[in-house]
C-alpha cells in the first residue's frame, strides 16, 4: 500500500499495465516527456521509450482514429484526451467506429483493447470547455462501456480493467479530484470489475447515487441527513455504461426513495435513464418521485460555478425533501 | 521552438506551390504496347494473370450484381467498375498480409486476394453465412484471412485506423504494412488530414491510396478542391507522393511497388494518387445522368482499364481470345449459380440482433431480448424469419 493522490494512482495503473504487457501503449497531445498536462502519463517516456509513450499531434479525431486501427491490429492502445471538453471532434471515431467495430464485422474484428481517458467534470474554474461531464452523450451508444472512479484506489483498480476489458472503454477522471483525492492504493496489479456498482453505505430510508466526484458531494450531503435521523443508503455507480441496474434497483426496494445527483445538465442527463428504469422496476415500492440533482441546462459557467453545480447543500435538500414528501 | 530552415526574405513574398507539379506515372499506351522509354516492370505471368482474373471477375461480378439490383433481388449495390486497375494493381503490389482498409469500392482487392463468389453473395444477400451476420448494407465486405477490414460507411473513418494500425505493425517489427483506399471526396475530410499528418510524425509504414475518380456522388473533383488534385499535400506533411494513371495496371503496380518498400524498408508514408474515372453511378441509388455527359463518359470508355491490360497480354502472348472467352462464361455461370445459393440460404439467427455489441451480452440487453422473444411469440405470423427461434427461453 502507497499513499497515492488520484494522479498518482492513475499513472501507477499506466505503469503497472504497460510493465505487464509490452503492446500496452500511452499517446496523446503532451503525454510524451512532459507526462500530460495534468502529470498522469509522467515518466512513462523514460521508462518505457518513445515508441510506447508519445505525443501526437493536435488533432483529437487523429489520436481516437490511430487509436481504433491499433486496437485493430492487436495493440492495446491508452488515448488521451487532454479535457473531455475536447473530444467532440472524436466522436465519429468513437461513436460510429470503436462502439460498431466488433458488431458490424460481425466479431472478425474488435477495438477491445482500446481505453480513451480524458479529464473531466467542474470544480477548478475551468468555465464552459475545461469542466464538461459529458458521459450522456456516449452512453447513447451501444457496444461503448464508460468508467468513472471516485477516489485513488478506485481510480487504478478501475482504469486497469478498463486496460483489460475486452471492449472499448471511455474512461472519465474526475479533475477536480486529481490532487485534492488522496488514499491508500495497492501497489500490486488489481482489476476493478466494470458494469458493477458498489455499496459504499448501508442505510433503510432512502437510496443515494452518484460516480466520480459527486461521491464526496453526497457523502457530505449524506453525514448532515443522518445527523436528522436519515438513514442512508450511498451508491457508486462506477460504470455508466452498461449500468448495474440491479444493485441500484435493489436498494430502491429496500429504500423505497432515489436521489440521483451528477454534474452534468439535467435535460437527457443519465440521471433520467436512471430514474425512468428505477420506477419502472420499482414503482409500487416508491414512496416518493425519484429526484434528480443536476448541473442546470446552461453551458457550464465560470464565476457562477458554485451556483451551477449539484452540491452538497442541494443533494441534502433533495434528500430532505424526498423523505419529507 | 519553430523548426523551420527556410531562408529569410525582407519583402513579403507569397509563393502560390506553382513550382510543384506533380507529374503523372505511365507505362501502358491503351493499345497494349509502352510508352517509348517506359521500362517494362517486372511482372510475371502468374501475377498478371492473377491481376488480370481479378479484374475481369469483378467486372462481371459488379455487372451481374447490378443487374440482380434492379430485379430488386438486392437492396443496394456499389460498382468498381473503371477503377479495377487502381485497386487491383496496388493490391497486387503488396505481401498479401498486409492490411487493406478500404472505403468501399475496393472489391477488386478481395477477388485478388482469393475471397470466393460465394463468401461475396453470402455477404450481399445477408444470409447466415454473412461474416457481418447480415448487419451491413450490400457490399460492406470484411474476412479476418486475407486481412481485409470490414467496410465501414462513414467517410475516410479507415484512414487514420490505417495510420495506427500500421504503427502497430511497425512495432511488431515483421515487416508488413497497411494500404487505405479513399475517394478523392472523402480526402475533404479531417480524418485524411489527421492520418497522414500522424503517418508522416511517426514514420508509419502506410500507404494512403486516393482514387480520383473524378466525382463523389454528384460533386465534380473541380469542386471539391481547388489545387491540382490531392497529390500536392503530401508536400504540406513532408510525405513521398506519386501521381499515376489509375487505369495503367503496370503504373499502378510498379508505383505500388516503390511505395511499400518506402513504408516498410524505411518506414516512409507514401500517398499515392491514382486518376480514375469512376464509369459506373456512385451506387445503385445513383443517377449520374443528372450531373455529367454521356459524352464524357464515352472518353472514359475508351480508356478502359481492363481492355487495356488485355490488350499487353494478347501482345506478350499470355492471353488468348479462347481465353478471354472461357473466363466471362464461367464466372457469369459461377456468380448465378452462386447467387441462386445464397439468394435460398436462412437468415442470419435472431441472437446475432443482440451478440457482438460487447464481447458478453450485458443483462440490461439480455433482457430486451427476452422481451422481444415474448412479443415475437405473441405474434408469430408477423415475424415469420425469426418465429421458430423465439420460441426458446423465458
Amino acid at each position: 500500500m502507497t499513499q497515492m493522490n488520484m494522479l498518482q494512482a492513475i499513472n501507477n495503473a499506466l505503469d503497472t499495465a504497460m510493465a505487464a504487457n509490452e503492446r500496452v501503449l500511452c499517446f496523446g497531445e503532451d503525454v510524451g516527456i512532459f507526462g500530460g498536462v495534468f502529470r498522469a502519463t509522467s515518466n512513462l517516456q523514460q521508462k518505457y521509450g518513445k515508441a510506447r509513450c508519445f505525443n501526437t499531434p493536435l488533432v483529437e479525431q487523429g489520436i481516437v482514429g490511430f487509436a481504433n486501427g491499433l486496437a485493430a491490429q492487436g495493440s492495446v492502445p491508452v488515448a488521451e484526451i487532454q479535457f473531455a471538453d475536447y473530444i467532440f471532434p472524436a466522436f465519429d471515431q468513437i461513436v460510429n467506429e470503436s462502439a460498431k467495430f466488433r458488431y458490424r464485422s460481425g466479431s472478425l474484428f474488435d477495438v477491445g483493447g482500446l481505453t480513451i481517458r480524458a479529464p473531466y467534470g467542474g470544480g477548478i474554474a475551468g468555465g464552459l470547455y475545461h469542466s464538461q461531464s459529458p458521459e450522456a452523450y456516449f452512453a447513447h451508444t451501444p457496444g461503448l462501456k464508460i468508467v468513472v472512479p471516485r477516489n485513488p484506489h478506485q481510480a487504478k483498480g478501475l482504469l486497469l480493467g478498463a486496460i483489460h476489458d475486452p471492449n472499448p472503454t471511455l474512461f472519465f477522471e474526475p479533475k477536480r479530484l486529481y490532487r485534492a483525492s488522496v488514499g491508500e492504493v495497492p501497489d500490486e496489479d488489481y482489476r476493478l470489475p466494470l458494469g458493477e456498482a458498489e455499496v459504499i453505505k448501508e442505510g433503510t430510508d432512502i437510496t443515494v447515487l452518484g460516480w466520480g466526484a459527486q461521491m464526496e458531494v453526497i457523502e457530505h450531503a449524506v453525514e448532515r441527513a443522518e445527523k436528522e435521523g436519515i438513514s442512508c443508503e450511498v451508491i457508486d455507480l462506477r460504470t455508466i455504461l452498461p449500468w448495474d441496474v440491479e444493485t441500484v434497483a435493489k436498494s430502491v426496494l429496500k429504500t423505497g426513495r432515489l436521489v440521483v445527483t451528477h454534474e452534468a445538465p439535467l435535460t437527457g442527463g443519465f440521471a433520467g435513464e436512471i430514474a425512468a428504469t428505477i420506477q419502472e422496476r420499482c414503482f409500487l415500492y416508491l414512496e416518493s418521485p425519484i429526484a434528480r440533482v443536476t448541473g442546470m441546462d446552461t453551458p457550464f459557467p465560470l464565476v457562477l460555478e458554485k451556483e451551477h453545480l449539484p452540491n452538497h447543500l442541494k443533494v441534502y435538500e433533495a434528500i430532505r425533501s424526498s423523505v419529507d414528501f | 521552438m519553430t523548426t523551420t530552415k527556410s531562408k529569410v526574405v525582407y519583402n513579403p513574398v507569397f509563393t502560390d506551390g506553382a513550382e510543384f507539379r506533380i507529374p503523372t506515372f505511365k507505362l501502358l499506351k491503351q493499345d497494349g504496347s509502352l510508352y517509348k522509354g517506359a521500362k517494362a516492370p517486372e511482372l510475371d505471368k502468374d501475377k498478371a494473370l492473377r491481376i488480370y482474373r481479378a479484374m475481369v471477375t469483378t467486372r462481371i461480378l459488379d455487372e451481374r450484381m447490378l443487374a440482380a439490383q434492379r430485379q430488386g433481388r438486392l437492396s443496394f449495390y456499389m460498382q468498381c467498375t473503371g477503377e479495377e486497375a487502381a485497386v487491383i494493381g496496388s493490391t497486387a503490389a503488396l505481401d498479401d498480409a498486409d492490411m487493406i482498409m478500404a472505403q468501399y469500392r475496393e472489391q477488386g482487392a478481395l477477388t485478388y486476394r482469393g475471397f470466393s463468389i460465394d463468401e461475396f453473395m453470402n455477404q450481399l444477400f445477408g444470409n447466415e453465412l454473412d461474416y457481418g451476420k447480415g448487419r451491413q448494407m450490400p457490399v460492406h465486405y470484411g474476412s479476418r484471412k486475407l486481412n481485409y477490414m470490414t467496410i465501414s460507411s462513414p467517410l475516410a473513418t479507415q484512414i487514420p485506423q490505417a495510420t495506427g494500425y500500421a504503427y502497430g505493425q511497425k512495432l511488431a517489427g515483421e515487416g508488413h504494412c497497411t494500404i487505405t483506399y479513399f475517394g478523392e471526396g472523402a480526402a475533404s475530410e479531417g480524418d485524411f488530414h489527421a492520418a497522414l499528418n500522424m503517418a508522416a510524425v511517426h514514420r508509419v509504414p502506410v500507404i494512403f491510396l486516393c482514387r480520383n475518380n473524378g466525382y463523389a456522388i454528384s460533386t465534380p473533383a473541380a469542386e471539391q478542391f481547388a489545387a491540382d488534385g490531392v497529390a500536392p499535400r503530401a508536400y504540406g506533411y513532408k510525405m513521398d507522393v506519386i501521381r499515376v494513371d489509375g487505369n495503367d495496371i503496370l503504373a499502378v503496380h510498379e508505383a505500388t511497388k516503390e511505395a511499400r518498400k518506402l513504408a516498410v524498408e524505411h518506414n516512409r508514408p507514401v500517398l499515392i494518387e491514382t486518376m480514375t474515372y469512376r464509369l459506373a453511378a456512385h451506387s445503385s441509388s445513383d443517377d449520374p445522368s443528372g450531373y455529367r455527359s454521356k459524352d464524357e463518359e464515352a472518353v472514359w470508355r475508351e480508356k478502359d482499364p481492363i481492355l487495356r491490360m488485355r490488350l499487353w497480354l494478347e501482345r506478350k502472348k499470355w492471353w488468348s481470345e479462347d481465353d478471354e472467352k472461357q473466363l466471362q462464361e464461367n464466372m457469369r455461370r459461377e456468380v448465378l449459380e452462386t447467387m441462386k445459393r445464397a439468394q435460398k440460404r436462412p437468415p442470419p439467427a435472431l441472437d446475432t440482433l443482440v451478440s457482438d455489441v460487447y464481447d458478453e451480452v450485458p443483462p440490461g440487453l439480455a433482457e430486451q431480448f427476452d422481451k422481444l422473444k415474448a412479443h415475437i411469440r405473441r405474434h408469430p405470423d408477423e415475424y415469420p424469419k425469426t418465429a421458430e427461434q423465439a420460441k426458446g427461453g423465458a
